[in-house]
């Protein structure tokens, strides 16, 4: 707040630069009530019209935005296709197809009545699953089972940007036809966060094109080191399992397939072992990717209880009903990243905390079990690139 | 395969609205007017010239930058792949490797013979690497 003093000050200069204006050094000529007339215009139009100069600055921000978007879902587009192309070898060109997959939806099951809808959920995405992969064969009838799950893999990262583009231009669109500037101003907020994504979906496209291991991959690696060297066989669903001695324990470790893009059903597979084993596993430790929060560190390891494991949830709902069931601890592993380290290629900081992981894993099984003991340790994540 | 490649964008200009160019060359004219005045009444009324000269530049200084903004092309537009290394190790006798990713590379998959031992080579990691400058630096 200013003083009286300075107020009466700051008007003696108002009226002084008046009085210039009007009998200036120039004179009392035309141009310069043009002038007077056109600063106190200028003022009146930002009193009635700020919101809607306000509203077009935000529409010129998204449009920006719009256009990197649309170039960057159209290189997108133009990889996939090539992708596809290269390795799929297919006998017709495959762009209409591809096109026709990036407007795929899947409908989320009813919750009015929430009982069972688990399992609904579980059987959509099933269906969701086998429909891509079915299309990906149409499309690519040369590729093998790891080229398919890449291809897939990129389709999707495709299919995200072809949807954040569809989003915000909705918006971009609604916002110049209503004018209204609480439309544009939803939007206009949390761009620079949408932005980061498409970038990152941008990179991630390359990385499953070309089959390099991703940022999510972290806790999928940690379970591969485990494991390798020992005989690993399949388990449902798309997951292998390998008996590992561990500190004087037996550890069963578990993974997405890979070396191609795959999640698997780490749910199922750990309520198979847990059935086989009649309940009697020590304890459980998962390994997961988790998004970090500004200003944490890329790579940091933290440690907690319960189920890490992200998606729609069904996995994390199959486990935790196992371990309710037989009453067994769960601990949890996860290596902090953003959302752009966790679709793009492996970053160098999260392979060096692998090794550091596999000490907290270590020293979370010599605390909270017994040798001899049973336990299982899940390594959830993309297996993108990661073998076994 | 080229992992540093960068693709251009077919160089679309950013299209501007009619009323904003008006706008934005209404506030250079007035920017430029009030300077000169500014200068013209600087030995009479020093306080309101003064005043004149903020506005006026200020005036130019926001009209430049939309202008700039908007006529900005987005023919700098990239998507910019890193480069992603393999690092290939020999378990036998430790010789390291570190080649550009190839397609087909994945962790754990047996690579060639060992240079000095002629055991198989297995490769270890795939990561790309980001350089200090890119990284964000905080106090916090």
């Amino acid at each position: 707040m200013c003083s009286e003093g300075e107020f009466v000050s700051i008007t003696a200069a108002i009226l002084a630069l008046q009085n210039d204006i009007s009998q200036g050094p120039l004179g009392d000529t035309s141009i310069n009530w043009i002038l007077n007339v056109l600063f106190y215009v200028i003022f009146v139009v930002f009193i009635f019209y700020g919101q809607r100069i306000q509203t077009y600055v935000m529409i010129r921000e998204v449009e920006s935005s719009l256009y990197k978007l649309k170039y960057i879902k159209e290189e997108g587009r133009k990889i996939t296709i090539e992708t596809i192309k290269e390795i799929g070898k297919p006998q017709t060109d495959p762009t209409s197809r591809v096109d026709r997959f990036m407007e795929y939806f899947t409908i989320a099951p009813q919750g009015l009545d929430p009982a069972g809808i688990v399992w609904k959920l579980e059987h959509i995405l099933d269906v969701r699953d086998t429909r891509f992969k079915d299309e990906v064969k149409l499309m690519a009838p040369s590729a093998d089972e790891t080229q398919t799950n890449n291809l897939e893999n990129t389709l999707e990262a495709e299919m995200a940007l072809n949807f954040i583009y569809k989003v915000i231009r909705h918006f971009y669109l609604l916002g110049k036809k209503t004018l209204s500037l609480y439309v544009i101003m939803q939007i206009q907020m949390i761009l620079p966060m949408i932005m980061k994504e498409a970038e990152a979906y941008a990179s991630a496209l390359k990385a499953f094109a070309y089959g390099q291991p991703i940022g999510d991959g972290a806790g999928a690696l940690v379970a591969a080191k485990l494991m390798h060297g020992y005989a690993s066989t399949k388990i449902e669903k798309d997951c292998v399992i390998a008996t590992v001695p561990f500190e004087g324990r037996t550890a069963f470790v578990i993974k997405a397939e890979g070396p191609g893009g795959n999640v698997g059903k780490p749910g199922d597979a750990v309520k198979e072992v847990i059935e086989e084993n009649n309940g009697k596993i020590a304890m459980v430790v998962m390994i997961d990717a988790a998004l970090k929060l500004e200003g944490e560190g890329l790579g940091e390891v933290a440690e907690g209880v319960g189920a890490a494991i992200g998606g729609p949830g069904v996995d994390q709902f199959k486990i935790e009903e196992e371990l309710l069931k037989y009453h067994i601890p769960i601990n949890a592993l996860v290596v902090k990243e953003d959302i752009g380290d966790a679709v793009s290629p492996l970053r160098k900081e999260i392979v060096d905390s692998i090794d550091s992981v596999i000490e907290r894993i270590k020293q979370v099984v010599k605390e909270r079990t017994k040798e001899g003991d049973k336990i299982i340790i899940a390594g959830v994540g993309n297996s993108i690139g990661i073998g076994q | 395969m080229n992992e540093t490649a960068e693709t251009k964008a077919s160089a679309p200009t950013a299209r501007i609205s009619t009323f904003i160019l008006m706008v934005v060359f209404v506030t250079l004219a007035l920017s430029f007017a009030a300077l000169i005045f500014a200068v013209n009444i600087l030995d009479q009324n020093t306080e309101a010239a003064w005043i004149l000269i903020l506005l006026g530049f200020l005036g130019v200084a926001i009209s430049t930058y939309v202008l700039f903004q908007t006529r900005r092309r987005l023919s700098k537009l990239k998507i910019i792949v890193p480069p992603v290394t393999t690092t290939i190790e020999c378990k036998k006798c430790g010789f390291k490797n570190v080649r550009e990713f190839q397609r087909g590379d994945y962790i754990f998959k047996e690579g060639d013979n060992c240079q000095k031992c002629n055991e198989k080579m297995l490769i270890t990691a795939i990561y790309r690497e980001v350089k200090d400058k890119e990284k964000e630096k905080t106090s916090f």
